[in-house]
């Protein structure tokens, strides 16, 4: 399982690094889902899905949906 | 307009889904991974999906601003109440075994006392409000 571990968490570094660098926020919204998600895997793995559910429900869900409803309200383009 | 046809009969295909799974994550909140808090945030999920596809105005018909505020007020009056049937009692607040509801056999679905009344209390409260801050977001005003 080492070698999963280290893809996700380079996977997750990297998901991070372009949700700060893109200039399209919709974009940027969308791979801090994906970064989320990752996350909920990561949780799994280290034994606590209590947090795992609880950051699959509200990080790739919820605050994506917020976050999207806050950029169809103003701009797409920083 | 076919794409968005094909949308719609998909989400009211998966909405029943994704409500019984949220509830089934309120219901075993004390067995299993999960709670209140988790599965009230599935359900609101399945609402807002409902938002997002159809209208939000068909959706605040559904739910309106009223109806969540009632809804809101009454789990969190429910998990209150509940914790002050131990002070009627004498105990503490949110005493479990001394107000004598059946504890059950550890392990069954009805076991845990007043655990799994209180997670869904949660669960209500946090599905409406989830709910009502999306509306809230997006409604012109």
């Amino acid at each position: 399982m080492a070698i999963l571990d280290i893809l996700i968490l380079s996977i997750l570094v990297l998901c991070a690094l372009a949700a700060v660098r893109t200039r399209d926020l919709l974009g940027a919204v969308i791979i801090y889902a994906a970064y989320s998600l990752l996350m909920a895997i990561i949780w799994l793995q280290l034994g606590a899905p209590d947090v795992a559910i609880t950051e699959a429900a509200l990080g790739a869900g919820v605050t994506t949906i917020l976050m999207i409803a806050t950029i169809s309200k103003t701009g797409r383009y920083e | 307009m076919q794409e968005i046809l094909i949308l719609k009969i998909v989400v009211r295909f998966v909405i029943p889904f994704i409500q019984v799974y949220g509830f089934y994550v309120i219901t075993a909140g004390h067995l299993s991974p999960g709670g209140g808090f988790a599965g009230g945030t599935i359900v609101a999920a399945s609402m807002v999906l409902y938002a997002l596809t159809f209208d939000a105005h068909q959706g605040l018909e559904k739910l309106s601003h009223e109806r969540a505020s009632i809804f809101e007020s009454l789990g969190a009056i429910w998990y209150v109440g509940l914790g002050f049937l131990g002070v009627l009692v004498g105990g503490n607040f949110l005493t479990n075994g001394q107000i004598g509801i059946p504890l059950g056999t550890p392990g069954q679905l009805i076991s845990g006392g007043l655990i799994p009344l209180l997670s869904f209390g949660i669960g209500i409260k946090v599905a409406v409000t989830v709910v009502s801050l999306y509306y809230s977001l997006v409604e012109e005003d």
